[in-house]
């Protein structure tokens, strides 16, 4: 199988794959699975993303906190009837490592695929171990769309047997410095074959409508599907703290002062006089405000040519990705019937 | 150059253990233009060791000599007395200069005394900063004369990833983002085109993953050696 797409006309046959060529805007969650052994917390979690989201992306030892592995997790995901995009970094494979687990991924039924460089290892928990970064995240998307469209692996060698058909995407910071680069990094990503593209959170609309405006110049939106990145604030500090201390994130003073705005009726309790009972229905308030931004900011974004979806990301929130996509109007998620058999 | 710095004292006595005729071995070349193993260096830390074993209530000779290259044998040669006569040596010449002196004085016990840390230069009085990883493959004439391999804390060939912020990268804001540098430099030499080509999976093998690495050039061999 050396043809771009199969006789179907799909390279994958995922859902998400279909939802996108079927002209639906797409919606998917984000599960971060545990640091534990326990697979109940997988099917948990997907039990509050199921029917709410196209597919769920599983992070890879996010933040470099070793946690059960994505392909693990996705494979829980895959025996409850859902859709994974399995995240895979670069931090922690060597190109041997990451063909053999794609092609073990795909095996167990896994469709779509989210190449990532990967957080340093000095964030997470783990911050003595070696970092490995054989290969970027640039390469790996190549690699992956090369093993799907030549039927090679990296090296060269054919596959000795069917290939693994993975839709493939990578993700981009349309705010990380240095900004004027970043749509031509992206044009990179899509020249190295990226099938759909996630962003970075999006709070600044007038921000990310100017770097799609420079998307659309390069011609990009009509080569990949991106799914704007979205997540509901739970706090006011949380706000804050994304617009400090995380590169790449633009938080508008506007929506901190909303956020501060929802938690108005406990601002003049002085703090030891704040009780339990007060500070749940604080969290509450701002977590309703939280919810109501977000789904304020999906319907901007559907607004702007370009954008195919967005990416919910609600980790250690599950819960929110329902309203939120109900606020949004987004439900109920299109269905499909069985795709048929992989591998061309 | 070599940029190396010199282990605590604690650790370098516990190195040294019961020793009893110690010789400090300094080396005139990288370790002395960082401060960190010169003649001043072996002077002051035979010195420290000898009024640390006095401290404790002990005996020993300790005495110092720097030769102006410890990783060639010709310059070892020259301390070959010296060294026989101690029990233990302390060098403090790179990893490179502790094994040569191995090497040529099989019978000696010799310990380092530095830490040696990179391939670098003084960026400013007291300042040294990594600028090579001997990965054996130059990609300079790409990056503008910036390593990505040296200078990216992931060593990316295409980068920047998305953690660069006001040309600092993510994981200390003291450390300069290899990338924005590589971009801001491209762009001043109207080069940008050149981010433009994916550069694909780097050949490793040159480096240290290729296991030691050794060049033989037959034009400079010796008939005898061969």
């Amino acid at each position: 199988m050396t043809a771009e797409q199969s006789s179907n006309g799909l390279l994958s046959g995922s859902t998400l794959e279909r939802v996108l060529r079927a002209g639906h805007f797409a919606v998917t969650g984000e599960l971060g699975p545990p640091q534990s052994a326990d697979g109940q917390v997988i099917r948990e979690k997907a039990a509050l993303l199921r029917g709410k989201c196209d597919a769920i992306n599983i992070t890879d030892n996010q933040t470099a906190i070793v946690r059960m592995s994505s392909i693990g997790a996705g494979a829980i995901l895959v025996q409850e009837g859902l859709e994974p995009v399995i995240q895979m970094t670069c931090r922690d494979r060597n190109r041997l490592a990451i063909q053999s687990d794609l092609l073990g991924a795909y095996a167990l039924g896994m469709r779509n695929l989210l190449c990532l460089t990967g957080d340093h290892q000095s964030f997470g928990n783990h911050p003595t171990a070696k970092n490995v970064f054989d290969i970027d995240s640039l390469q790996l998307i190549r690699m992956v769309t090369e093993m799907r469209d030549e039927g090679i692996f990296q090296c060269g060698e054919a596959f000795k047997g069917p290939e693994p058909r993975f839709f493939a995407g990578a993700a981009a910071a349309p705010f990380a410095d240095p900004v004027d680069f970043r749509p031509y990094r992206l044009a990179k990503k899509v020249k190295a074959g990226a099938n759909f593209i996630q962003t970075q959170l999006v709070y600044d609309i007038d921000a990310f409508a100017a770097y799609m405006e420079k998307v659309r110049r390069l011609g990009l939106h009509e080569q990949t599907f991106l799914l704007a990145g979205v997540g509901p604030i739970k706090s006011p500090g949380m706000a804050r703290y994304m617009k400090n201390n995380v590169p790449g994130i633009l938080v508008p003073d506007e929506l901190i002062d909303q956020m501060t705005a929802a938690g108005a009726p406990w601002a003049d309790i002085p703090k030891e006089q704040l009780t339990k009972e007060d500070k749940q229905a604080r969290s509450a308030a701002w977590k309703e405000e939280g919810i109501r931004i977000c789904i304020e900011l999906i319907q901007q974004l559907r607004e702007i040519e370009g954008v195919a979806g967005v990416h919910i990301m609600a980790i250690e929130w599950e819960e929110a990705v329902g309203p939120i996509a109900e606020g949004a109007g987004l439900l109920p998620r299109p269905t499909f019937e069985p795709a048929p058999a992989g591998g061309g | 150059m070599i940029v190396a710095e010199q282990k605590p004292l604690q650790e370098i006595k516990a190195l040294i253990g019961d020793a009893e005729r110690v010789l400090v071995v300094g080396c005139g070349t990288c370790v002395t233009v960082c401060f960190a193993g010169g003649t001043r260096e072996a002077a002051i830390t035979s010195a420290s060791l000898r009024m640390s074993t006095k401290l404790d209530g002990k005996e020993r000779e300790i005495t110092d000599v720097t030769v102006q290259r410890q990783c060639e044998w010709e310059y070892l040669d020259e301390v070959r007395e010296q060294v026989e006569q101690a029990d233990l040596i302390l060098s403090l010449g790179c990893g490179i200069g502790v094994q040569a002196m191995t090497e040529h004085f099989p019978e000696k016990w010799v310990v380092p005394g530095l830490n040696t840390s990179f391939l670098g230069l003084p960026t400013e009085q007291g300042v040294w900063a990594e600028r090579c990883a001997a990965c054996g493959d130059c990609i300079l004439g790409l990056t503008g004369g910036i390593c990505p391999i040296a200078r990216c804390s992931k060593s990316l060939l295409n980068g920047p990833c998305g953690g660069s912020e006001a040309g600092h990268c993510e994981i200390d804001p003291d450390v300069p983002c290899a990338w924005q540098l590589i971009y801001d430099r491209l762009a001043s030499m109207d080069k940008l085109d050149a981010l433009l080509e994916i550069q694909p999976p780097k050949n490793w093998s040159t480096s240290r993953d290729g296991g030691p690495r050794k060049i033989v050039r037959e034009d400079l061999r010796l008939a005898e050696e061969k």
